[in-house]
């Protein structure tokens, strides 16, 4: 097919931003199409600024183009002016980098990362030019894939996605353009589609949701069956044994545009353990696999000088907890390549003394701001989510950065969280003002930004038998705890729309028949759900009372131990009675440490794919409630070891 | 010391905004590691300054940038530098020539007195264009009303359009040769096309000469400085 720039170019002059559209990009592959090539749009249903930084669709573009049988390229949302001359004028959905249509490659496939952007995936699935449910597709119809977190749930999308990919993409992506390189070599006769999705049905990881029967008894469900004896009943996510063997993104991108998170970024190490019993991310990605400290080095040094950039992101759940961060981010600073002018980001930063030291080694340059995430306001509220802080860690911690030179502290928390009173939700208020008390003895202007979010129970946590908050609960909270902060001096505060949270949670717990209030919404024109001058609440009431659902059941219910979860017939190894312990455990207040330094609890991560932790230091943290955890659970609240309810392991390190 | 530069700027890459473009240069002269002076203070920023800017979508065979460049730099390299940084830019970019500033030189923004343009116009005819610019040179007044910071503000462009004529773009469409002034702000192509009824409607513009004045004569900025330079040794001698 033929490129739509010349098309393009014309119209580029009539919109905001143009250059989100030219890709350009140093580091990107405009790769050569053939007839014999598997050729994947990978795609990222935001804007171009928010979209471009991901890793991950930066990592598969290069796995998939170093084949000989596939091409990649990316595609990003159009912002809404442009969509608009697009349609007007009878364009579609185009690839960044060669201007192709849609139609040009054989797959389209999304990275899910939020479930407010479900919307978008609709319209880009209608942009494409293809039918928007997956059994109206023909033959010769591309195929629509998703990966990413929020396919831990795939039910909401599953109308509308031929295939999911669960878990680490690196080796199942290649698993799967050999399937559809067979598919595309064979004439695309009748009965051909159902064959190839029935064929990537088998690869370990991938979830084909028309091959499964979903049953209801009344509102309840009752099971997600696979329709044929070859279809595994129960998905198991993909996961990469060592990081070290995929030191991707070889060459990332670097924008000719503007975008967030406009540096390198190197990931230092994938899972987390810590064991937050919010926290999706931690819970999915386990078990910890750091990347060997030599290779960081080299990704660093090597990205440098090929970007220009003059800042590094080490990024990871848990920064600070990486072997030797602290060799790490002095050789960076140090090297006297970098002329001193680099600085290194640390997104996901531990709470203590230690982790100030780190960030004191970046310099003076970059020493205005310092985020942190105690994310509940009182001990009570940490040990049920288990984020094991203690107040001395926090305040040593708060202390020690003011008494390094930062002046301003932003502070993440949440709130509607399991049996949160308002004493925990006045916490925050408490805990901000102490800290800019703090501050106060080493600078004038010290100040503090309380950022907070209404939390959202997801899928895979021991949280995802909590009834949310409704939304009016959740603002109460948010005006509560504003009213407190407005009589705190240095205090600031932002939250985030507690009707967003309650959107959210429609998608993030939802069965299968939420895919038809996600179609109404997107129908009604609610796309960019996510920005908050495109979110539409009414949209969402609206569409959830005609589809005849009940937001309160889907979102703000309590659900039982034997409850059949749509998310049942995915797994990512964790067993859910390990789970289910750990949210009576929260209720309970009993913490569970870090099994990267103390003996396996069996969660399942590990036993059930035969993978261990890959981490360069058996020994936990130096000092500090988030070091090895063990010190508060038994001087504070007495956690009996028999809590940790399996057989201890050793692991290999 | 100080380096003037002059680079062009074509193809795809004319979508890029002089705010990014400035983003791009700095990332440049790193990966190029090309020794640059910072400012000092809380925050260091490399010391770059850009010429007038160009407006995002515009084509350029003439953008300008002034680096300082780090004491203890080798001046000996300068004749190198186009072929290095053009090889770190993006494609479209492509850094034409480079020479040393003189200490006290006006910064490019106070010294371009003019630049010319070749401006495609589409749908219109050869005959409604050559009218249009008869009487856009006919007028002795043609006041345009622009919104700055929220306020609606008119001014008279006359003064500012140097030159127009009927001319064509590169692959043979009709387009406008314009020279338009800078001081005491910069008009731009857009107004001029605007500037009497019926208006007429843009393809591509593309910048093709900045003009300093020296001694009452236009110099291309690269040259003016070889000017000046001579000036200055003949006033010495």
């Amino acid at each position: 097919m033929k490129s739509l720039w010349p098309e393009l170019e014309r119209k580029l002059s009539r919109v905001q931003k143009p250059a989100r559209y030219i890709g350009c990009e140093d580091g990107s592959i405009v790769p050569e199409h053939a007839p014999h090539k598997v050729a994947w749009l990978l795609t990222y249903p935001d804007t171009y600024e928010i979209g471009l930084p991901n890793q991950g669709l930066q990592i598969l573009a290069e796995i998939i183009n170093e084949r000989d049988d596939a091409v990649a390229e990316r595609a990003y949302a159009p912002w809404t002016d442009l969509e608009t001359i697009l349609r007007a004028d009878g364009l579609p959905l185009f690839s960044i980098e060669s201007h192709l249509p849609a139609q040009a490659f054989d797959v389209l496939a999304f990275n899910l990362s939020a479930e407010l952007i479900y919307t978008n995936v609709l319209n880009l699935i209608d942009l494409a030019g293809i039918p928007l449910r997956a059994d109206e597709r023909s033959e010769t119809d591309l195929l629509v894939a998703a990966g990413g977190h929020c396919t831990y749930n795939p039910e909401p999308l599953a109308d509308f996605v031929d295939f999911y990919v669960i878990g680490d993409g690196e080796e199942v992506v290649s698993e799967i353009t050999e399937v559809l390189r067979e598919w595309k070599a064979t004439p695309r006769s009748s009965g051909a589609r159902h064959h190839v999705l029935r064929e990537l049905s088998k690869i370990p990881g991938v979830y084909v949701p028309s091959m499964y029967d979903v049953e209801y008894d009344g509102a309840k469900l009752v099971g997600t069956f696979p329709k044929y004896a070859d279809v595994p009943e129960v998905v198991e996510k993909r996961t990469i044994a060592d990081l070290a063997e995929w030191p991707y993104p070889k060459n990332q991108l670097v924008p000719l545009t503007e975008v967030v998170h406009d540096r390198l970024s190197v990931e230092i190490f994938r899972g987390c353990t810590r064991g937050c019993r919010f926290c999706q991310a931690g819970m999915i990605t386990r078990p910890v696999r750091e990347r060997p400290a030599e290779q960081v080095r080299q990704m660093i040094q090597e990205g440098l000088a090929r970007t220009g950039y003059d800042e590094v992101a080490l990024t990871s759940l848990s920064t600070a907890d990486f072997s030797g961060i602290e060799n790490i981010v002095r050789d960076t600073v140090h090297d006297p390549v970098n002329c001193g002018n680099v600085t290194v980001a640390l997104p996901s930063l531990r709470v203590d003394a230690f982790t100030v030291g780190v960030a004191a080694d970046i310099g003076s340059a970059r020493r205005t701001g310092l985020t942190f995430a105690p994310e509940a306001g009182t001990w009570r509220m940490r040990q049920v989510i288990n984020k094991l802080i203690t107040e001395e860690d926090l305040y040593g911690a708060v202390e020690s950065a003011y008494s390094e030179g930062w002046r301003r502290m932003k502070l993440y928390f949440l709130t509607g969280l399991p049996s949160e009173t308002d004493e925990d939700t006045l916490g925050i208020a408490e805990m901000a003002r102490n800290c800019v008390e703090l501050g106060k003895k080493y600078h004038n202007s010290a100040s503090v930004t309380v950022s907070l979010g209404g939390f959202v129970p997801k899928p895979f946590t021991p949280f995802q038998w909590f009834g949310q908050n409704t939304e009016k609960e959740l603002s109460r909270k948010i005006f509560l705890l504003k009213d407190e902060v407005n009589t705190a001096r240095g205090v600031q505060m932002k939250w985030h729309d507690s009707r967003a949270s309650m959107a959210e949670g429609i998608a993030s717990r939802g069965d299968r028949r939420i895919g038809k209030v996600v179609e109404m919404v997107w129908r009604r024109g609610g796309v960019f759900q996510e920005w908050g001058e495109h979110f539409n609440y009414d949209l969402w009431t609206e569409c959830m009372a005609e589809a005849g659902l009940s937001i309160d059941w889907y979102v703000h219910r309590h659900r039982e131990e034997d409850e059949v979860l749509p998310w049942d017939h995915i797994s990512a190894g964790l067993h859910k009675d390990f789970l289910w312990q750990e949210w009576r455990d929260a209720l309970a207040m009993v913490g569970l440490p870090d099994c990267r330094w103390t003996p396996c609890y069996d969660c399942g991560a590990c036993t059930g794919y035969g993978i261990e932790h890959i981490v360069a230091s058996a020994t936990a943290p130096a000092g500090g409630s988030q070091g090895t955890g063990q010190d508060i659970i038994g001087a504070k609240t007495g956690v009996p070891v028999k809590l940790l309810r399996s057989k201890p392991e050793t692991l290999t390190i | 010391m100080m380096l003037r530069l002059r680079y062009s700027k074509l193809g795809k890459i004319r979508f890029v905004s002089h705010r990014d473009m400035a983003r791009i240069w700095e990332r440049v002269l790193r990966k190029a590691r090309f020794p640059m002076a910072y400012s000092e203070g809380f925050h260091p920023r490399p010391k770059l300054s850009f010429g007038l800017a160009l407006p995002t979508c515009g084509e350029s065979d003439c953008e300008y940038l002034d680096i300082t460049a780090a004491p203890d730099w080798d001046a000996a390299e300068i004749d190198g530098l186009p072929e290095r940084f053009t090889a770190a830019m993006p494609d479209g970019v492509i850094v034409e020539d480079v020479v040393e500033l003189p200490a006290g030189m006006d910064s490019l923004q106070a010294a371009v007195t003019s630049c010319t343009w070749n401006i495609e116009i589409i749908n219109t005819t050869e005959i409604d264009a050559a009218d249009y610019v008869a009487r856009v040179l006919a007028a002795e007044v043609l006041e345009v009303t622009r919104v700055r910071k929220g306020k609606p503000v008119t001014d008279d462009i006359r003064p500012l359009i140097y030159s127009l004529a009927l001319t064509q773009t590169a692959d043979g469409n009709l387009a406008l040769a314009a020279e338009l002034g800078t001081q005491p702000r910069a008009l731009r192509p857009s107004e001029v096309v605007l500037a009497v009824e019926p208006h007429l409607e843009t393809g591509r513009i593309r910048r093709t000469k900045q003009w300093i004045t020296v001694d009452g004569a236009r110099c291309e900025p690269l040259a003016a400085v070889a000017a000046v330079d001579a000036h200055t040794t003949v006033g010495v001698g």
